[in-house]
Order: structure tokens, then C-alpha cells, then sequence
């Protein structure tokens, strides 16, 4: 059953225009949202992947991995996926423990990590109750080859910022790392990675605070469920199950 | 004996700080990439480690408040130990916490950017005050033997004793009574900002939401109660070897005292991991029971039954129960093996730091986690690697160092009270 009023192939029309009238907004009047839909989710992971590529994400690090859970016994074997990007929760755990006040909850819903802030000390990591923050070690795909090619070192955009890989003591190595609905697209008026990459227009994204809105109407919608609200963090990230 | 065990312990600190060095090279040639903690495990073994040391110091340093505070007379001789193995243990704890960092240079910004929301930056506050009060409290317990040994010593210790005495000359009835006063005042500051700064690390850990296995009320009350127990059997083993044992009468009688302190502050320590234990495996609520049973019947059992139930638990009461308890003939000694089972309490100690920190980690938070997506520290189990323990090793054998230095060049237990000068 179709839950809105919309064909297929205006899915990613109508979101592009969302977007491009919540950026003709102060920031504070916009709150950015995403819906994933478990129905449509084939767990095909081209939204991980196109994440990795985006943000340059080296090894041990993931901002959106899919997680697969098998439901029933043989032959009513089921599968559903669960992607799993930044909850960026309204009562974000991560931010109340940061220790050198290198992460916070920007007017646009968004948590922003100050990579040249962060000092590593991975109290958010352990704080976050759905592992959407990673630990950069340190290392390079092309570890244990003669050298590191020159496209691992290029720059990432992060919040906006370059953030070149220069070596293995600069940020963001050392720092935690989490998914940033890829604001820095957003602010250029491109949806992030995983919703253009989404083969099966699973992933929605736009402004919350417009009623107008494909994700405002998706909100309302009374299959919604967003994980672990029993810890009180209020996720902006929510599922249509 | 005791010179035999000195040696000994010389010997152990030199060779760890040689052997730990290699481990300190590789940390700061590779940071972070060869430990085995990382996204998913994002604590191991240096911050069980640091939770450890810090919970020594706290434990002797409150013993310290013993002498100055509550004036305990059977103690009072060891007020500047346990002062200085509390200020040896406090700088192995805040050099582990800080190689522990992503970016340990940054550290400042724990004090000059804190967000007091943080447990962690509190933790910046209070481990400031309490290394200045340390510092302080220490300078004038020692004032008057620095004046002294300034006085009547000869050679290089003279002279470092004037140095570190900063000119001060007065050693007066009437100065050493303002010593006392100072140090009582200092000590009664002292005993809040002790509870404050470990009950506060137990509550860093406590207030997490996200991990059960730390979410608990007693967490806090564990943390102090453990430093207590840990640092009182620290103090008890290093008293034997470097305490004030010229009146063997008087220093049998006080090992038996601070045995029976550490006996029954184990068996409270280990009231309470049980009351943890049982609550949380009742129920069978997955993130609560999973951990504990991670912890008794998962791969490293061996941790929480023979390291710490066996030998930091069972027979350290046995001997201190057969020991320190019984009344009557005090004549016979029985500071050796007192000696033995604190020391045992002590090392053993570090299981159960590890046992908080560990198994709190190792449950995925959303089930399957474990198998979405693969990498270097993309995974829920953990063993310190060879290159953790060595920088550990480093670090302790840096805290002991600077025990047996300072205990060789600063007037911490006065000679005349020690059997071997």
C-alpha cells in the first residue's frame, strides 16, 4: 500500500526540491531528517559503500553500515535490513560527555564533530547507544604496500571543511568519526550519498520543519518507529517498518 | 629478607621500564594502530589500567587521612608513605589515561575547554587539585626532616633536602604544630576530593545509559570502596618492605591493624560485585546479563575466577583471616605473610578493573552489528596486544620507580625508625 501519494520516479525529484527551499532558509528555521524504509531496503549496502567513498572513510572506520537480521525458520525464512547512519539525536548522549566540548548539537539538528577539537578520548564512542561513532586509527588501505597512493590522502569535506589525510597524527586521525547526513553536500544543495546511491529509494532526507515537505508527510506516518527511544535520546533518524 | 625483596623489586621496575620502552617507542611511532581496542571496543587495557592506579592512590591516599585527619595513633609513622605511594600511583595513573588518547597533546582542552556536562572533565578539575594537594600536603609533612637531614646529612642529600626545603628554616615546637594543623586541614579537604575524584571516575562510567554493565547506582560506590581495598593492601605490602619496622612489637601490631582493614574492605568490595552479579544475571534482561555471563563463563573466565576470586579474593582472606585477625601473641610475626596476601590483593586488582571495563564493551548495541560491516577494530572482542601490555608495564614500572627513588632521596619514613637504615 502506498503510504503517500507519490509515483517512484518523483521520489528523488520532489526531495531535491525540498531541499532547495529549506536552504532558502535561516539554518535554525530548517531541521534535516532521514527515513529509512525497511520495506524498500534490499541491504544491497551501495548506501556503506557510497558513504566510504564520499567521506574517504580508511579502514575501521563506518558511518552507515547495514545491519542483516534473519527472521523465521526454514522455509519461512525472512531478512530485513537496517542501515544505520547518526541517530543525531535531539538529546544526544555523545555530546554530554565530550570532555573538551568538541561536539554539539548545531540549530539544524546536525551533530558536529570540531576534528581539530576532538583529543581522542572515545568517551562518546562508548557513550553512544548505536555504535554511530567510529574510532580513526590511523590507517590506510594501502597499509604494507611500498606507499600510500596520493587519492588516500586527498581531502574529505566533512562539515563543510577539507580535511586532507596528511599523515597519521593529523586529524581526523585519532578522533572519532561518525556520519554527518553529508551536510556539506546538503549545504550545496545535493542530497547525501546514501539517498542518491539507494537503489531502492529506501532512504528520504529533507527538512523536517516543512510541513510541505516528502519527509514531513513521512514522518506522520504511523508505521514509524525509531530505535531505542527507551534510552531517552530522542533520535532524528527514524524507520518506516 | 626485606633488602632481598628491595632488590627484587629494583630489578622487575628496571627491566619493565627497559622492555616497557619498546612498547612506548611503538606507541609513539604508530599511535593507536597495533592496540587491539578500537570502534566498537573503544577502551582496553590502558584505561582499565589508569581506572586501576588512580584507584590506589585514592585508596592510600584516604589511609593518609588516617594519620592526618582521624589521628590514628597506630599509623601515625606512615602518614608521608602512604602520602608518597598515593603520589607515585596518581602519575602512573595519569600518564596511562593520557597515552590513551587519540590526540595527547590536546589534553589542555580537557581544562581550559571543559564542558561540565562531562564526567571526564570534572575529572581534569579534581585530578588537578588533588595532584597540588598532594604535592602540598606532602611538602610539609616532610618540612621539618627536609630542615633536618639539610642540617645534620651530608654530601648530595643535604643538599637536595635544603633545596626541596625552599629556604624554610623553621623547625620550632610551634612550626611543627602548624605543620600538624596545616596537614589536618589539608587532609579534611583532602578526604572529599579523594571520594569526589573516584567516586567521579565511577560515575563516568556509571552514568552511561548505553552500557548497562556500567549503568548501576553502586558503580560509584564500587569504584571507592574498591580503591580503598586495593590501595589499603598497597599500602600494607609496601609498609612491610619500607616501613617503619624498628619496633617489631609496635609494627606487628600495625600490619595486623591494616590487615584487618584491608580483610574486611575485600569482602565488602566483593559484597558488592556479588549483589551486581546476582541482580543482573537474575533477570536475564540480554544487555544487563550478557556481560556478566561474559565475564564468569566467557572465554576469559579465568580473569574474574582464579586471578580475581582466587587470588585476589579466597586466599588473601584465608591468610589474612588466619593472620591479622586472631588476637594474643602478638609476638609472633606475622607481617610477612600479611605482607604477601595485600600484595596479592593488590596486583590481582587490575582483573577487576579489567572485568569493568571489558565486558561493559562487549555486547554489540544493535544485534548483528558484529557481522555488518568488517576492519581493523570493527569487532567485539578484545585482548590487549603485546605492545599494550609493554606500554602498561612501562607505565607501573615508572610509578615504581619513582617510589623507590623518592623513597631513596626524601625523608619519607625517618631512618631511626627503620630496623636497616
Amino acid at each position: 500500500m502506498a503510504l503517500i501519494d507519490i509515483e517512484p520516479h518523483e521520489i528523488r525529484q520532489r526531495m531535491m526540491d525540498d531541499l532547495q527551499r529549506a536552504l532558502k532558509k535561516p539554518m535554525q528555521e530548517r531541521h534535516w531528517a532521514m527515513v529509512i524504509d525497511q520495506d524498500k531496503c534490499v541491504g544491497c549496502t551501495a548506501c556503506t559503500t557510497s558513504c566510504v567513498a564520499e567521506n574517504h572513510l580508511p579502514p575501521g572506520v563506518v558511518y552507515r553500515p547495514v545491519i542483516e537480521e534473519e527472521i523465521g525458520t526454514y522455509p519461512n525464512v525472512r531478512k530485513t535490513f537496517l542501515p544505520r547512519p547518526c541517530m543525531q539525536c535531539e538529546d544526544p548522549p555523545c555530546v554530554k560527555v565530550c570532555p573538551a566540548s568538541a561536539t554539539w548539537k548545531r540549530a539544524d539538528g546536525i551533530i558536529e564533530i570540531d576534528y581539530d577539537k576532538c583529543i581522542g578520548c572515545r568517551y562518546c564512542i562508548a557513550a553512544c547507544p548505536y555504535a554511530a561513532r567510529t574510532f580513526d586509527k590511523g590507517y590506510f588501505y594501502s597499509d604494507g604496500t611500498p606507499f600510500i597512493p596520493q587519492y588516500e590522502r586527498s581531502p574529505n569535506f566533512e562539515y563543510g571543511e577539507e580535511w586532507p589525510r596528511k599523515n597519521r597524527d593529523s586529524s581526523p586521525v585519532g578522533n572519532a568519526r561518525k556520519c554527518t547526513y553529508c551536510i556539506h553536500r546538503v549545504e550545496k544543495g545535493i542530497l547525501p550519498a546514501c539517498v542518491t546511491t539507494c537503489i531502492g529509494d529506501a532512504t528520504y532526507f529533507g527538512d523536517a520543519k516543512d510541513p510541505e515537505s516528502l519527509i514531513a508527510e513521512l514522518l506522520g506516518s504511523p508505521r514509524l518507529r525509531r530505535l531505542k527511544e527507551e534510552e531517552g535520546t530522542s533520535p532524528t533518524t527514524a524507520y518506516l517498518v | 629478607m626485606k633488602q632481598m625483596i628491595k632488590r627484587l623489586v629494583w630489578l622487575i621496575a628496571v627491566i619493565g621500564f627497559g622492555v616497557g620502552l619498546y612498547g612506548m617507542y611503538l606507541r609513539f611511532t604508530t599511535g593507536h594502530r597495533m592496540t587491539d581496542y578500537g570502534s566498537y571496543i573503544p577502551w582496553g587495557l590502558w584505561v582499565a589500567a589508569y581506572i586501576y592506579f588512580i584507584g590506589l592512590s585514592a585508596g592510600s591516599f584516604l589511609l593518609s587521612t588516617l594519620v592526618y585527619v582521624v589521628k590514628v595513633k597506630k599509623l601515625e609513622k606512615i602518614g608521608k608513605l602512604a602520602l608518597f605511594t598515593a603520589f607515585g600511583c596518581l602519575i602512573a595513573a595519569l600518564i596511562s589515561i593520557w597515552l590513551d588518547l587519540g590526540h595527547e597533546f590536546r589534553v589542555t582542552r580537557v581544562l581550559f575547554h571543559p564542558n561540565f556536562q562531562s564526567m571526564m572533565s570534572w575529572m581534569g578539575v579534581l585530578y588537578s587539585s588533588y595532584f597540588l594537594l598532594i604535592v602540598v600536603e606532602l611538602w610539609i609533612a616532610i618540612r621539618v626532616d627536609l630542615i633536618e637531614t639539610a642540617r645534620t646529612g651530608r654530601g648530595g642529600s643535604a643538599g637536595f633536602a635544603k633545596l626541596l626545603a625552599l629556604g624554610s628554616r623553621d623547625t620550632s615546637d610551634a612550626a611543627r604544630q602548624a605543620d600538624a594543623r596545616k596537614l589536618k586541614i589539608l587532609g579534611t579537604i583532602g578526604v572529599p576530593l579523594a571520594i569526589a575524584f573516584h567516586g567521579g571516575v565511577g560515575a563516568l562510567f556509571g552514568v552511561i545509559a548505553a552500557r548497562p554493565h556500567w549503568n548501576s547506582g553502586l558503580t560509584p560506590i564500587a569504584f571507592l570502596i574498591g580503591a580503598l581495598a586495593s590501595g589499603g593492601a598497597l599500602l600494607t605490602a609496601v609498609n612491610y618492605v619500607w616501613g617503619p619496622d624498628k619496633d617489631k612489637k609496635q609494627f606487628n601490631e600495625m600490619m595486623k591493624f591494616l590487615g584487618k582493614i584491608v580483610l574486611a574492605l575485600v569482602l565488602f568490595d566483593f559484597l558488592l560485585e556479588i549483589a551486581e552479579i546476582l541482580v543482573g544475571l537474575y533477570p536475564g534482561v540480554p544487555a544487563e546479563a550478557q556481560p556478566l555471563q561474559a565475564m564468569l563463563f566467557g572465554p576469559y573466565w579465568y580473569v574474574f575466577w582464579v586471578i580475581h576470586f582466587g587470588l585476589g579474593v579466597l586466599l588473601p582472606a584465608i591468610i589474612l583471616f588466619s593472620t591479622a585477625v586472631p588476637g594474643g601473641r602478638s609476638d609472633r610475626s606475622v607481617a610477612g605473610p600479611i605482607a604477601f596476601a595485600c600484595l596479592l590483593v593488590t596486583v590481582t586488582f587490575l582483573a577487576v578493573r579489567l572485568n569493568i571495563v571489558i565486558p561493559g564493551l562487549i555486547n554489540p548495541e544493535i544485534p548483528g552489528l558484529e557481522y555488518a560491516f568488517s576492519g581493523p577494530g570493527l569487532k567485539f572482542t578484545y585482548m590487549p596486544t603485546a605492545m599494550e601490555w609493554m606500554v602498561s608495564l612501562w607505565v607501573a614500572s615508572l610509578g615504581i620507580l619513582f617510589f623507590l627513588l623518592g623513597e631513596k632521596l626524601l625523608p619519607i619514613v625517618k631512618p631511626e625508625n627503620r630496623e636497616v637504615a
